[in-house]
């Protein structure tokens, strides 16, 4: 399809705060992006207009309970058949931070059987509270996941991250086995890793939370969910990256620009 | 008491009869109703009823306690205060107002007007400014006093309609070493309240999701009784949606959180001195913050303010209602009438004046013409927001207000308003004070390091790193710099997607050279703002004015305030940097006594083009390194002096003329692509300086102490530590110094050194060496402090 016939939607619930910065990032490309309050979505349910889904950072009912886990519910209760529509169609959906820890609670990650009945994997406490500050994140994927195709295998990505619960877990007595199954199904997107390129090996502040094998990003099993704790979106211009300055004067673009850049590219070759 | 009698009405309402009363009758009424009204007011109030021939209510009662508390009226600045050079007819009058008359800056959009100070960013858009205090909450319960702190400056951005999009917070604590044995009844440890403060903060702008992107942590012995949170936030506008004008027929609408019991005669006591029995008398005043719910409020009223729907706008917050509903109307020249049983609450039982001047958090008040009531009250319903038309405004001139059918209260606006001024008098003068006898320190090497590792100095970023400061993806000069995560001197964001231009955030507070001068302290507390806005390429400053001083109505503390303001006029002008806003927080007593008096000064500037900011970091070996201004023995309040448990006397002054002149320059020559780096030298002197910008670039860095320019002959030590006002450092590319040092002709400028890769800061004295410390350790010095504070 033609970029710009390309729909995105940008869901949003109160507390959500990084919205504007995924749908500027998205609009620079071309698609046209709607930001739209998840209670008009739960009237309306018209998922199927939109070509993609992006659940965006922020403290979505303020996080009470376990982050993401209200609005989660919530989704699931008013628009699940519709969400599972959508997944179903192979149509990517996105999380990032915020977003990422939703659609581990809705299910759909790791979502080994489709979409699982309870989280298998979780977003706990970071070791070091909240914290926000800039990572290093590797990509590991080797082309199950299509939206990341744009990127070589090994590119890394400077991003900020800004959470207080975001270590990613796996239930202690799996824990190998079910890492196991992230590689063999090529859902390992993305690892923290250290200036040299390195893995960070729980290395703080290299990773920043203590995430179990430096977890940044996972997909599930068909690599069309995708979810991540850092967030390229504010990495997306040259004027936000840290040392701009060292050059004299910023680039156009940032690390974030080749991961939208990546995601549009799939959308506009594969529908 | 025979004055006061229970009306007959199904809620608590009391009519208070004031024909004739006398003092001491006046005074037995004011504390049966818990006011913080002096006898002066309490006469005014009285003679107010015996014109009027009618009893007062004791809801018209707290709404005049709310109105005239310090808090709201701010009459020590508006009042009277007569010296021996004569007399001042009102602080803020003659020492800030005064400024934008004489100054006449054409890019003020509106200042001392409204919620906040607003400021031109381009011919269309505006950038709206407020920086508060919340110290007295902060003190009793620290995770809340700080969160409602931020909550209600982040209100008064909206309450001009403006976006807020950066937060920056100032917060002052006492060591956090300090032996438990020592603190009075009722005094939290310094570590209690440093830890509750700083997760307040956090808690509040991150959920909200507005980055906090400039602040200060200041440790000083005399904030152990009166810790001080200073929050402030900026917002962007869009001229034509800057709607003000409400007319009779308006609807009084409010929207927001519900009403409860929480922040009841917040306003009083924020006016009051702490003491041991504070947090039990008092924690009611403190309110309960819900960011979220703010959240959804800033949805909103962004939206109404961009389809223009209201005619006017104001926070709720110190005075709750009272002071919300009574300002608008007053301030249109009209009444209004309000029905207080349809205000939503959350607590049961709720007497109509606790409705009324409840300060519970996240509500704002809304002027709204009928025709686009149906309209508003949509988008509020949509963001899942409650919304009530309490009444509507009119043209009386009187705010009528009803619960449940009945008048509980009936208040001539023109008299809540007016009240009588105060009038003081002070004869204080700083007296001078002297250095004491330092002894030459031999290795000047691990002076540097203690210097880095002191508290003051030290570096925060556990305490920035536990805010979000680039939500909203427009941070463009962060407050930690780069990977090695530097102290910037200023933050730099772009509020405009479509626009190069940068706003620069910096602040600067001493209370060191306070305690020595106040006068001094303002004109070099001015001048650091300015400076580290300089740093980052700013330029066109609007400043605010925060004071936190002791109880006014002695004369000491009443004497340094004036003294403060009149260094800030005085500096300011010079300047052309003028006051846009401000706040003052007086009553600052504790059982330790008074606080150290402390002027924060926010400098807000503009960057015209953020891709030519500048950032502190040292960038390329081989460049030369430059001092801008000159290098006086001022080590009076220095860190310096403090290693040796003193304040000393020879304060840091400020030469604005020399400068702004200096400054000036500088720009020119950022501009022209001179500079490749840039960091302002204050506490800890020159030495310090230099070593953060070398650490933070990983670069070493040779120096030359013979080649600054001096007033006077100087120990090493005093050069290397003074706090001089009016210097820069600056690195210059080597193919590039001829033509800065051609830009920078007639200021007193000179090359004190080289940047290298060896990663060691070296200084020597015509060949001789002085100092020499590896990176990596005067880094490890600076970094530790804080991270191990738990």
């Amino acid at each position: 399809m033609k970029r710009e016939d390309i729909r995105v939607l940008v869901m949003r619930a109160p507390g959500t705060n990084c919205d504007l910065e995924a749908v500027r990032a998205f609009e620079d490309l071309g698609p046209k992006v709607d930001l739209v309050h998840t209670q008009k979505i739960f009237k309306d349910k018209n998922l199927e207009d939109y070509d993609l889904i992006l659940f965006p950072g922020g403290w979505s009912y303020g996080d009470y309970v376990r982050s993401g886990a209200i609005w989660a519910k919530e989704c699931e209760y008013r628009i699940g058949p519709e969400l599972e529509a959508f997944v179903e169609s192979g149509k990517p959906m996105i999380g990032i931070c915020n977003g990422f820890q939703q659609l581990v609670e809705l299910g759909y990650l790791p979502g080994w059987e489709g979409k699982s009945l309870y989280p298998e994997a979780a977003l706990g406490n970071s070791t070091h509270g909240y914290q926000s500050r800039w990572i290093r994140m590797r990509y590991d994927g080797k082309g199950n996941v299509g939206m990341m195709g744009g990127l070589k295998h090994g590119h890394i990505i400077q991003c900020p991250i800004a959470h207080g619960e975001g270590r990613f877990i796996l239930p202690p007595d799996q824990r190998e086995e079910l890492l196991n199954r992230l590689y063999d199904q090529d859902m390992l997107v993305f690892r923290y890793v250290k200036e040299d390129g390195s893995y960070a090996e729980y290395d703080w502040p290299a990773n920043p939370n203590g995430a179990y094998h430096d977890i940044a990003g996972i997909s599930n099993p068909e690599g069309t969910v995708l979810g991540l704790m850092p967030h390229p979106e504010r990495a997306y211009y040259g004027y936000l990256m840290p040392e701009w300055t060292k050059k004299g004067a910023p680039e156009t673009y940032g690390d974030g620009y080749p991961f939208f850049k990546s995601i549009v590219e799939y959308i506009e070759r594969k529908f | 008491m025979s004055r006061v009698t229970e009306s007959s009405l199904p809620f608590s309402h009391h009519l208070v009869d004031l024909m004739n009363a006398t003092e001491e009758e006046l005074v037995e009424i004011k504390e049966t109703f818990g006011l913080g009204l002096s006898l002066m007011e309490l006469r005014y109030i009285r003679d107010h009823y015996i014109v009027r021939e009618k009893k007062a209510t004791d809801f018209e009662l707290q709404t005049f306690d709310q109105t005239m508390s310090e808090h709201c009226s701010h009459k020590t600045f508006a009042g009277i205060i007569d010296t021996p050079e004569g007399r001042v007819n009102g602080l803020l009058k003659t020492y800030f107002k005064s400024l934008i008359d004489e100054l006449k800056p054409e890019w003020c959009f509106s200042v001392f007007e409204d919620n906040a100070g607003m400021v031109d960013l381009t011919d269309d858009v505006t950038i709206a400014i407020k920086v508060e205090t919340h110290n007295h909450p902060s003190a009793i319960e620290p995770f809340g006093g700080a969160a409602t702190g931020l909550g209600g400056v982040i209100r008064d951005i909206m309450g001009v309609w403006a976006n807020p999009i950066a937060n920056t917070d100032v917060l002052c604590f006492g060591p956090l070493n300090y032996p438990y044995e020592k603190l009075p009844p009722g005094v939290k440890h310094p570590s209690y309240l440093y830890n509750g403060v700083v997760s307040g903060i956090g808690s509040y702008g991150n959920s909200i999701g507005i980055p906090t992107v400039n602040g200060a942590t200041v440790f000083d012995e005399d904030y152990t009784g009166n810790v001080l949170v200073y929050a402030g936030c900026i917002g962007v506008l869009p001229k034509d949606q800057y709607k003000r004008g409400i007319k009779a027929g308006d609807y009084c609408v409010l929207v927001g959180g519900r009403t409860g019991l929480d922040g009841i005669h917040g306003v009083t006591f924020a006016s009051l001195e702490l003491s041991e029995n504070s947090e039990e008398e008092s924690r009611s005043a403190v309110q309960i913050a819900n960011p979220i719910e703010e959240e959804k409020l800033k949805r909103a009223i962004k939206q109404v303010s961009e389809q223009k729907l209201g005619s006017g706008i104001t926070d709720i917050g110190g005075g709750g209602l009272s002071c919300g509903v009574c300002e608008t109307a007053d301030t249109y020249g009209l009444g209004v009438t309000a029905y207080l049983d349809r205000v939503s609450l959350k607590a049961d039982d709720m007497a109509p004046w606790e409705i009324w001047i409840s300060e519970s958090q996240e509500r704002m008040l809304m002027g709204i013409p009928p025709e686009n009531l149906e309209k508003v009250k949509a988008i509020f319903e949509a963001e899942q927001v409650e919304v009530t038309v309490l009444g509507q405004y009119n043209d009386s001139r009187h705010a009528t207000i009803y619960y449940k059918d009945e008048l509980v209260g009936d208040l001539v606006l023109e008299s809540l308003f007016n009240p009588p001024k105060l009038h003081r008098t002070t004869n204080w003068k700083p007296e001078s004070k002297l250095d004491p006898e330092i002894p030459e320190p031999k290795d000047l090497g691990s002076i540097l390091k203690t210097l880095l590792a002191s508290y003051q100095i030290c570096s925060k970023e556990k305490v920035i790193r536990s805010y979000d400061q680039e939500v909203k993806g427009q941070t463009v000069i962060k407050p930690l710099q780069g990977w090695n995560a530097g102290p910037s001197d200023a933050s730099v964001i772009k509020p405009l997607h479509d626009n190069w231009k940068g706003v620069s955030l910096a602040s600067g507070i001493n209370p060191r050279y306070g305690k020595i001068d106040p006068y001094w302290m303002a004109a070099s507390v001015i001048d650091e703002a300015i400076r580290n806005s300089v740093c980052v390429g700013g330029r066109r400053w609007a400043l605010l004015d925060n004071f936190t001083w002791g109880n006014p109505e002695y004369e000491d503390r009443l004497g340094s305030l004036l003294y403060a303001c009149k260094g800030c006029y005085d500096t300011a002008k010079i300047f052309k940097a003028p006051f846009v806003s401000g706040k003052d927080s007086l009553y600052n007593e504790s059982p330790l006594g008074p606080v150290a008096p402390t002027l924060l000064i926010t400098s807000l500037g503009i960057v015209p083009d953020i891709r030519k900011a500048i950032t502190m970091e040292l960038k390329e070996a081989g460049n030369a390194l430059y001092l801008l201004g000159v290098t006086k023995p001022e080590i009076g309040g220095s860190e310096y002096i403090r290693l040796h448990g003193e304040l000393g006397g020879s304060v840091p002054k400020v030469d604005a003329e020399t400068n702004m002149k200096a400054y000036q320059r500088l720009l020119d020559a950022m501009d022209s692509g001179l500079v490749r780096a840039c960091h302002d030298c204050s506490e800890g002197g020159l030495a310090v300086a230099v070593a953060e910008m070398a650490f933070t670039g990983d670069l070493g860095v040779d120096i030359d102490i013979s080649k600054v320019s001096v007033d006077e002959k100087m120990r090493d030590d005093i050069l290397l530590f003074s706090e001089s006002n009016g210097r820069l450092l600056i690195e210059v590319s080597a193919e590039k110094t001829e033509a800065f040092e051609k830009a920078m002709e007639g200021v007193a400028v000179s090359c004190v050194g080289a940047v290298k890769s060896d990663p060691k800061l070296t200084v020597t004295k015509d060949g001789k060496p002085v100092l020499e410390e590896s990176l990596v350790e005067l880094m490890k010095a600076w970094k530790t402090p804080l991270e191990a504070q738990r």
